[in-house]
Formats: structure tokens, C-alpha cells, sequence
């Protein structure tokens, strides 16, 4: 018998144990589901799959009796644009305060401490006064999105721009480069990637700030929407839109990796390292 | 022209004294060699000649002048590792002088007909070192080789008066090396530029040298080794007419 850390699973066996557990889950679920629908059929707290596809169905296809509106894609884009303009917000302003901080001693020395401080902020926190100074519009919850992801972003920039060698400073001064040239041409476009590699992994943090902004001071939004469902206990609901959220999430995952690998076909190849 | 002068050079970091009491003058056309135990201060000392660090003691002049305080396009470097940009494709890294000290200041950069001369210019350096079918790749696709041939065309493109090298080939195998060896030779032989070379293979200092320096410390404090630091105790002239006497040199006292 081989040792179990030197076993790897072939193709077929790999597929399967990926599906073992997914398989194990449906049908966990469906046979609650059904233990409960046949005991009291008006069940919500497990529906079945049929009455979810239904209500998602409804919101997607079928305009709202009071708005007229098509709910799930008006929430869908909503969420999604709070998201994208908070994300870019924040990684905007991170960018520039980490690469200021990493490449500049003098504004390294008032920044980095202050970042520090800053990342320390629950950004939740902060949430009822971005509330006041910006009301309950879209700024406030795009705001604490940018605030939720910025400190993170911009103090993992700064440590890459630091971790840059001190050799690639130095050759780009004796090859006529000053400061601004050198952000320009060496320290930027060495960032770049790893900026999007910082973003994708504050996705996660940015959608909890956003899920919490709509479920506290909003009129739509998936976040708002289930919250607002929970109510009802609209379980056939809140199950496909969480369904939808983690695709979401995955693809926005998936498009900033295929992205960095198209834009920077040098990163992760580097020399030396 | 551009003769290099050490006066009383010494170099400090806080108490442990790493380099005391150099002397030197270097004619121009000079290849000189610096060889020296790892921890000598050999890298300290091309960080001086480079003014990545000032010397806590003494002065440097190049043709005359003071050094500048800052590294510049007048001193050219190519370190072991990290000589060039990892996000650039072998054209591009040799542009990028071209590019940074012809364009302007907010810019740094060309266009139009001053580019094109200047990407000819840059073909004509990656032929010369032997790197014409590599010039779309990117530097973690070349060998440590082709890396090392890349980073000398592309410090020389904006012809340093002083080339300054930190151990460039230490980390190639025999084969690479002697290639890299025999093309330094060939440039240096052809733009005549003052070359300081760091390097612990004392035959790589000698086959390529025709200046070897030796640093040492001269005074040893068994108590307190950082009292005292590396001075240069042999100067040795190589005369390439004539069979190698090392041995019968005296120290430079
Ligand atoms: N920034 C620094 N601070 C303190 N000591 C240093 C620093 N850089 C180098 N040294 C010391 O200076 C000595 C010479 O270093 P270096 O010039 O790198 O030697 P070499 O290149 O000959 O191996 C070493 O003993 C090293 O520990
Ligand atoms: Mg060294």
C-alpha cells in the first residue's frame, strides 16, 4: 500500500470525488425537501427545485405588479454596480497610496503607519457615518465598499513595491529614469498585476460590505431583496438568488485571473524568483 | 578623459567598518578586476563607485569631477540577478534607456522617426550579443546566460563611461560563462569604456582583467572584528605579453 500523501487520484477517480459530495448534498436536500412537502405541501423552508426554478423564473421574466420592473435583473444590476464602482474606487485610491508608500520613503513615513491604523477600522463600523455624511443613497454604500476594500489593497501594494529588488531601482537611475519615470515604466506596470491579484482576493470582503449596505439602507439590490424576503421566509427565493451571488462571484473570480494572464504574460514567470 | 580616482576612501555602516583607506587611480580604458573573500566589501565598494552609498569617508572623482551624488547614464551596472525588467521583452529592455534619456521629462519616451532609429539601434545591440531570436521574449523565458548577455547590451546602449559589474556570470555553468566572458572582452575591446568588475573567481579576474585588486583587511582585532575594515593589499598590473607572475608581486603597503 502507498502512503496516502503519495496516492493521486487519476481523472476519472478526481471527477468523481469532485461530484461525490456536490450528488451527496442534492440529495440530502431533496429528501428533506420532500420528507416535509408531502408532510404540509404550503412547507417554505425547503422548497423544491421546481418552486425555486419558478419564483426565479417569475422575478426574472415577469415585470413587478407595483414597479413593472424586472426584479432580478434590476437587483442584479444594481449590486453589480455598487460593486464595480466601489471596487474601482477603492483599488484606484489604493493603487496610489501603496505605490506612494512603497516606492517614496517621505510619503512612505506619514502613509505607512497611517494605512496600518487604518486597516485596523471595522469598515461595518464606519457604516452609520457614512450613512450621515452621505446619506442613504448609492455614494454611502459604494463608499463603504471602497473603505471596506482600499487599506487592504493598498498595504498589500505597498509590500509588493518594497519587495521589488532594490537592483531594478537602482538600473532604471543609471539608465536615465528619475522618480516619475521610474513609477511610470519600472513600479507600475510591475504592480499592475498583482493590483488585480489584490482585488480578486477583496471580492469576497466587498460583497459582504455591499450585502450589508443594501440590507441596511436600500429600495433594491440582491442583498436587499433577500433580506427583505426573510421576512416572508421565502426560502424559494433567497435559495436561487445566494445560488446566483456565488456564480457571480466565481465569474468576476474567473474574468480578473483570465484578465491578468492576458495583460501580463511576463507575471508569475519572472526570473529569479 | 575619464580617469577614476579613490582618495582615502572608507566606508562605514554605523560601527563595523567595512572598507578603509582606498586608493586608487584608474586610467581610462582600464579593466580592472576586484576580487576578494564573500563579506570582503566588494559589493560595498561598486555601490560607492555607483553612489548607491556615499562613502563616510574620503572622495571619489570620475574624469575630474566629483562623482555625482545620484546614479546616473554615466556609470552603467549589471548585477548577478535582477538585471532587468522582468515585464519587458528583450527589445523593450534595451530600449528602455534609449527611450527614458532621449524622450522628455513628463514622457520619457519617443515617437515616430527618433523611435525607429532608435529601435534599429536597439536590433543592432541584441545582434551584437547574439540575442536576435530572443528579441519578443520575455526574461524569465531566456537562460541565466542570455539574461546576463541581455543586461550588458542593455547598460552599454547608453555607453557608460564606467562600467561597473557585481559578480555578473557567478551564477552561469562553465559553458555560459566562457560565451559571456569572450563577448565582454569583444565590447569592452571595441567601446574602450573603464571597467570594474567584481568577482570572487580569481580566473575570471585574471582572463578578463588588466588590473586585478585584492581586498583585504590589512589590520585584524581578533576582539572586535568590525573595528577595522578591507583596504586593497594587492594591486597587480596583468601584462598580457607576458607569461602570469602574480606570486612575485609585493603588496601594496
Ligand atoms: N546595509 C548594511 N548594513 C550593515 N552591514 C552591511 C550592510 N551591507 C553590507 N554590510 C556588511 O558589509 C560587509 C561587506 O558586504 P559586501 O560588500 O556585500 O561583501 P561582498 O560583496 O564582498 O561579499 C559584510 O560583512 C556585510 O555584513
Ligand atoms: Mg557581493
Amino acid at each position: 500500500m502507498r502512503r496516502l500523501l503519495n496516492l493521486q487520484p487519476r481523472r476519472p477517480l478526481r471527477l468523481a470525488l469532485f461530484l461525490a459530495p456536490v450528488a451527496a448534498m442534492l440529495v440530502t436536500y431533496l429528501a428533506f425537501s420532500d420528507a416535509r412537502l408531502a408532510e404540509n405541501p404550503q412547507d417554505r423552508l425547503l422548497p423544491a427545485f421546481s418552486t425555486m426554478g419558478d419564483t426565479l423564473l417569475r422575478m426574472a421574466m415577469e415585470p413587478d405588479r407595483r414597479s413593472g420592473d424586472l426584479l432580478f435583473w434590476l437587483d442584479t444590476g444594481v449590486s453589480l454596480q455598487r460593486l464595480a464602482l466601489g471596487v474601482c474606487l477603492g483599488a484606484l485610491t489604493a493603487l496610489m497610496l501603496g505605490v506612494a508608500s512603497g516606492l517614496i520613503p517621505l510619503a512612505g513615513a506619514s502613509l505607512s503607519p497611517l494605512l496600518a491604523i487604518i486597516a485596523m477600522v471595522p469598515p461595518l463600523a464606519i457604516l452609520p457615518i457614512l450613512l450621515i455624511a452621505f446619506g442613504v443613497g448609492e455614494l454611502a454604500k459604494v463608499m463603504l465598499i471602497a473603505i471596506g476594500v482600499a487599506p487592504f489593497i493598498a498595504r498589500e501594494l505597498e509590500g509588493r513595491v518594497r519587495e521589488l529588488p532594490r537592483e531594478q531601482l537602482i538600473k532604471a537611475q543609471t539608465l536615465g529614469a528619475g522618480t516619475w519615470l521610474t513609477l511610470w515604466y519600472v513600479v507600475l506596470p510591475q504592480i499592475l498585476p498583482r493590483l488585480f491579484d489584490a482585488v480578486r482576493l477583496s471580492l469576497g470582503a466587498a460583497w459582504l460590505f455591499l450585502i450589508a449596505a443594501e440590507a441596511i439602507a436600500s429600495t433594491e439590490g440582491l442583498g436587499y431583496r433577500i433580506f427583505l424576503m426573510r421576512r416572508y421566509l421565502a426560502m424559494d427565493l433567497i435559495l436561487p438568488y445566494v445560488a446566483w451571488m456565488t456564480g457571480l462571484a466565481w465569474f468576476l473570480d474567473y474574468a480578473l485571473r483570465a484578465l491578468n494572464r492576458r495583460l501580463f504574460p511576463w507575471y508569475g514567470a519572472e526570473a529569479g524568483r | 578623459m575619464s580617469e577614476l580616482t579613490l582618495k582615502n576612501v572608507g566606508m562605514r555602516y554605523g560601527d563595523t567598518v567595512v572598507l578603509e583607506r582606498l586608493n586608487l587611480i584608474l586610467d581610462s580604458g582600464t579593466f580592472c578586476a576586484v576580487v576578494g573573500a564573500s563579506g570582503a566589501g566588494k559589493s560595498t565598494f561598486l555601490k560607492l563607485l555607483l553612489s548607491e552609498l556615499q562613502p563616510t569617508e574620503g572622495s571619489i572623482t570620475l574624469g575630474g569631477r566629483p562623482l555625482p551624488q545620484e546614479p546616473g547614464p554615466e556609470r552603467g551596472v549589471v548585477y548577478q540577478r535582477y538585471s532587468v525588467f522582468p515585464h519587458l521583452t528583450a527589445l523593450e529592455n534595451i530600449c528602455f534607456g534609449l527611450e527614458r534619456t532621449q524622450g522628455n521629462a513628463l514622457f520619457g519616451r519617443t515617437w515616430g522617426a527618433k523611435h525607429r532609429v532608435l529601435r534599429t539601434e536597439a536590433r543592432d545591440l541584441l545582434e551584437a550579443v547574439g540575442l536576435t531570436a530572443a528579441a519578443d521574449r520575455y526574461p524569465g523565458a531566456l537562460s541565466g546566460g542570455m539574461q546576463q548577455r541581455l543586461a550588458l547590451a542593455q547598460t552599454l546602449a547608453l555607453k557608460p563611461e564606467l562600467l561597473l559589474l557585481d559578480e555578473p556570470f557567478g551564477a552561469l555553468d562553465p559553458g555560459n560563462k566562457q560565451t559571456a566572458h569572450a563577448l565582454l572582452k569583444q565590447l569592452w575591446a571595441e567601446r574602450g569604456m573603464t571597467v570594474v568588475m567584481v568577482t570572487h573567481d580569481l580566473s575570471e579576474a585574471f582572463t578578463l582583467g588588466t588590473r586585478v585588486l585584492v581586498l583585504d583587511k590589512v589590520r585584524e582585532d581578533p576582539h572586535s572584528p568590525e573595528r577595522f575594515g578591507a583596504s586593497i593589499t594587492y594591486d597587480l598590473p596583468v601584462d598580457r605579453s607576458a607569461p602570469l607572475r602574480a606570486a612575485s608581486v609585493p603588496p601594496v603597503s
